[in-house]
């Protein structure tokens, strides 16, 4: 263990004595090469060390300082093909397109190559490992704890737990989601599972079914999450309830049955969850919808370097908004998958009684009594005074 | 479960119902991208 920590520290170590070191040399050298690109710049890209790129951003060449027309070199004028191209390269020259489009006359964005890494490697083992972990341990959480049953077993007599227009809502915004998951999971992994295994025309065809519904699907999500929101915020503002039932691990290791309302603090670190990132994937799915259409990670980094401090980019092109906005959704949509397959799995089969609040809207009362006795009395309570 | 099967069938008609309308809309990508003089249809 002391060697591995050992290991880790004299890595770090060398990691900063290495990168201002390279950076040195390359501004040392860089005078020899009469500004241009060093062999230190080259090692220290390869090494993963950032390197400063102003020296060939700013190097456009001086139209000033160019050749009479009438001297030999006259007609190359003071803008060498390269200077051309480094300007295109970081968008610093005037570009004229026939295009429409607010990314038109952007000819060179090299950062698609890193989104493009990114969503290969990192976006596709988290959603590999999250999803496949998160399953695996629901099935041995299955085996070791069991079914959560009612204790002593149903009284036979049912309340109503949820109306007809609140399941409506639940189950547009689960259908939707649902889809949305398993359309968005097609075209993440298309290229590197379907194409393998079902051949190139084959995922054209399914990634192409996948993007129409991914795309028209979210209108329902969107609408349905406004409706949930609506319908059930007032019974999710947390109280000092919750923190009991946390503590008492909500009864689901163990038998205890602590007191809740018509929410219990795991439904509402669901709800809020489902609403909060609900909104985020849906802003960033927009994003994607409508392109360049809405930018929005440019301002929110600035906004968050003025109030920390950092130095995130605040200038961004138009492709790497959409690129940011296509991680972010990724990134937030699977964190999504991976707590709601733990909520599919609570609401079905991990807890008896539980699906009939969603299924029929009539739950058992014992059950009822068992996990939401307040809300039971509560209900119970406006049953007498409208009895009366 | 007749509401979860209602609540399931109305997703795909509105999904449909979305597509058509913003079709209809103008939101397309290549009417967003392309400029007045470039005849789509």
């Amino acid at each position: 263990m002391k060697i591995q920590v050992i290991g880790s520290f004299l890595v770090a170590v060398l990691t900063l004595a290495i990168a201002p070191s390279y950076a040195e040399q390359s501004d040392g050298q860089r005078a020899s090469t009469g500004g241009a690109q060093t062999l230190q710049d080259v090692l220290a890209r390869q090494k993963g060390i950032e390197v400063d790129e102003s020296f060939r951003r700013e190097n456009l060449g001086d139209p000033d300082k160019a050749q009479s027309i009438n001297n030999m070199l006259g007609t190359q004028g003071g803008i060498s093909n390269a200077d051309v191209y480094r300007g295109i390269r970081y968008s610093e020259v005037d570009i004229k397109v026939s295009n429409n489009g607010p990314a038109a006359d952007v000819l060179v964005q090299d950062g698609g190559i890193s989104w493009l890494i990114t969503r290969a490697t990192s976006i596709r083992g988290y959603a590999g490992y999250g999803i496949g972990g998160i399953l695996v341990a629901l099935i041995a959480f299955y085996f070791t704890r069991g079914r959560m049953t009612i204790e002593g077993g149903p009284s036979g007599q049912t309340i109503e737990r949820f109306k007809s227009f609140e399941r409506f809502g639940h189950w547009c915004l689960a259908g939707s989601f649902i889809m949305l998951s398993a359309t968005g999971l097609l075209l993440l992994f298309g290229r590197a599972i379907l194409i393998p295994v079902f051949g190139h025309e084959a995922n054209a065809a399914i990634a192409t079914f996948s993007i129409w519904v991914h795309n028209n699907i979210a209108w329902v999500f969107m609408g349905s999450l406004v409706a949930i929101f609506l319908m059930w915020v007032a019974h999710n503002i947390p109280n000092k309830l919750d923190w009991d039932w946390l503590k008492q691990g909500g009864g689901i290791i163990g038998n205890a049955h602590p007191s809740a309302q018509k929410f219990n603090a795991g439904q509402k670190i669901i709800f809020w969850m489902t609403i909060i990132m609900g909104a985020s994937v849906s802003v960033s799915g927009l994003s994607l919808l409508f392109p360049f259409q809405m930018p929005m990670f440019a301002e929110t980094f600035a906004l968050i370097n003025a109030v920390t401090g950092s130095a995130l980019p605040a200038e961004l092109l138009p492709h790497e908004e959409m690129q940011l906005s296509h991680l972010w959704h990724a990134i937030v949509a699977i964190t999504m998958i991976i707590a709601i397959v733990a909520h599919i799995y609570i609401g079905s089969v991990g807890m008896e009684g539980a699906f009939d609040a969603m299924g029929s809207g009539q739950v058992d009362l014992e059950w009822a009594r068992q996990h939401h006795d307040l809300w039971v009395e509560e209900e119970e309570a406006k049953a007498g005074q409208a009895g009366r | 479960m007749k509401t979860m099967f209602t609540a399931f069938a109305a997703t795909i008609v509105l999904s449909f119902a979305a597509y058509y309308i913003m079709s209809g809309m103008g939101f397309s990508s290549a009417e967003m991208q392309s400029a007045p003089s470039v005849r789509l249809y």
